[in-house]
């Protein structure tokens, strides 16, 4: 029974959702407490210590409340969409390795399967806009559609660099090549390829500045204006899934992923040796969930038309641009 | 997990970091040379670096919310307050209170009520004095018109009507609020004239 592969993989799944569960629910109040601070205010602070419990009471009230269908929605449709939302997401995690070796799949095509899976979320969003037969929603689901679409090509540009230097589609091989020290990254080489893959990261997981499909002073909350209760809860779970996930994929795909950033380094390897990698790439995406709070704190939402026109135009030249920089770079071997 | 023993293979290996960074300087002086300045700091984000600046600097400023209900944290009251209204004694315990009605004349509201008879001893008072503090709307007229200081404004915020029918704040009630908050009533009154 416990040789059986099915439960090792079952097994291995828990052994990711649960964490990741209770930090999206964590996540939710860290970014109402981090904003707050940068308003000057402390955020939310009654239930339990300093606001600890604000989580479990949040997922209370989620859970109580009453799941209302509008009359017109396509019942089927409805139901569907939140979970098309939040099982890629969940997905995606299988192929992303936590260590040297701490990986569910560890298949060739990673990040093509993670480029697939996080597009398939455009799909939850489009179905949930238009089943919900609302106008705003389906003003919504068009943009967040015409968004996730063209943010698609700027990021998977930025992601060929990536792979040029590595040369492997594999996350694993990936982080491996960048082995030896911060100074090895990929981010060195593949800065503006960087900055690029991370505006349009942020666009894809729809957060602020990128968030026209939500746009709260414009269309109330966009697709999901019609959904309420746990269905309404999926789609938020679903969106803090695919913030953090695509904070560790970052860190993989450009920060060395759970490499040690003193590798190589005479003293401080042997310092900070006893470090485990996961925590080295916890550490690393933190700063990524961070910078998403900071920066829904800091930027004002784009307008939708100038949306487009950074992503066509300027992104996806600007990624084009370097990779013939990047390609002639591994050509000479300087990377 | 099949080729976790590569990693040795990788460390080190042939990457150029001066190159590299000669690259990166390379490219950023020649976007600075085809773009200008304006768009050459708009092409680095300049301005976003600098808002980032601005919120990352205020995460880490003292936090100025006051949590209102907990213990030290009001805000100070003016010792001009005009809170609950009550009546005042004077110092053998006497009532103020002289029944001129004044108060019930001035007030804009019409929220006071006052009967008086004289007393046994022949003093004019009250015989009902009530205030409606559903009509009462703390504008502090009666306190500027009482010739004794009988009537008064506390600087008690705290207080709540929680059944109809509690609203009519009779004399005793009045007076009592009066004797609980003689002392307070003093010191407001010390304050304010030493301003």
């Amino acid at each position: 029974m416990i040789d059986s592969q099915w439960f090792w993989w079952a097994f291995y799944s828990l052994l990711v959702i649960i964490p990741l569960v209770v930090a999206v629910a964590y996540l939710t109040t860290a970014e109402r407490k981090v904003i707050g601070y940068m308003q000057l205010r402390t955020g939310p602070n009654r239930v339990g210590f300093a606001g600890i419990l604000q989580p479990i009471a949040d997922a209370i009230k989620f859970i109580t409340k009453e799941l209302i269908f509008p009359e017109k929605a396509d019942w089927w449709l409805f139901i569907l969409a939140p979970q098309l939302m939040l099982i890629p997401s969940l997905i995606a995690w299988s192929v992303l390795p936590f260590d040297e070796g701490w990986v569910i799949a560890n298949i060739d095509a990673g990040v093509l399967f993670v480029l697939a899976m996080t597009a398939l979320s455009a799909y939850g969003v489009l179905i949930a806009g238009w089943a919900s037969n609302s106008k705003y929603a389906v003003m919504g689901a068009m943009r967040a559609c015409a968004q996730i679409i063209s943010y698609e090509i700027a990021m998977g540009f930025a992601l060929i660099g990536v792979i040029l230097i590595s040369k492997s589609l594999n996350l694993s091989e990936i982080v491996r090549s960048q082995s030896g020290g911060f100074w090895h990254w990929h981010v060195l080489p593949l800065l503006p390829m960087f900055v690029v893959y991370w505006i349009c990261a942020v666009a894809e997981t729809n957060r602020a500045p990128f968030d026209v499909a939500e746009g709260e002073t414009e269309l109330v909350a966009g697709f999901h204006v019609e959904y309420s209760g746990m269905m309404f809860a999926v789609f938020f779970i679903a969106e803090y899934a695919n913030m953090i996930f695509v904070s560790f994929f970052t860190s993989t795909m450009f920060f060395g992923g759970w490499l040690s950033p003193f590798q190589g380094i005479p003293g401080l390897e042997a310092v900070f040796s006893f470090v485990p990698g996961i925590v080295w790439l916890g550490i690393k995406s933190g700063f990524f969930v961070f910078l998403f709070l900071w920066m829904r704190a800091t930027f004002p939402r784009y307008r939708f038309d100038q949306l487009m026109v950074l992503g066509w135009k300027r992104l996806i030249p600007v990624a084009l641009a370097w990779i013939p920089v990047v390609s002639a770079m591994t050509l000479v071997g300087w990377v | 997990m099949d080729s976790s023993g590569e990693c040795d293979d990788f460390s080190g290996v042939g990457m150029n970091i001066f190159a590299v960074i000669a690259v990166l300087v390379v490219s950023v002086g020649l976007m600075r040379y085809f773009l200008g300045h304006e768009s050459f700091s708009r092409f680095i984000l300049q301005d976003f670096f600098k808002g980032l600046q601005v919120t990352g600097k205020a995460f880490f400023t003292r936090k100025i919310t006051q949590h209102y209900p907990d213990k030290g944290e009001e805000l100070p009251i003016s010792p001009r307050f005009k809170g609950a209204l009550a009546l005042r004694r004077y110092e053998n315990g006497e009532e103020r209170c002289i029944a001129c009605k004044l108060c019930e004349a001035v007030c804009p509201a019409l929220a006071i009520t006052i009967e008086a008879e004289p007393r046994e001893d022949g003093a004019r008072k009250t015989t009902r004095f009530d205030i409606d503090t559903f009509k009462c709307i703390n504008c502090g007229l009666c306190e500027e018109a009482c010739p004794v200081d009988s009537i008064v404004c506390t600087d008690e915020m705290h207080y709540t009507i929680k059944e109809r029918g509690d609203n009519i704040l009779s004399k005793e009630q009045l007076l009592h609020i009066g004797d609980m908050y003689e002392q307070k009533i003093q010191e407001n009154h010390r304050k304010d004239s030493n301003e």
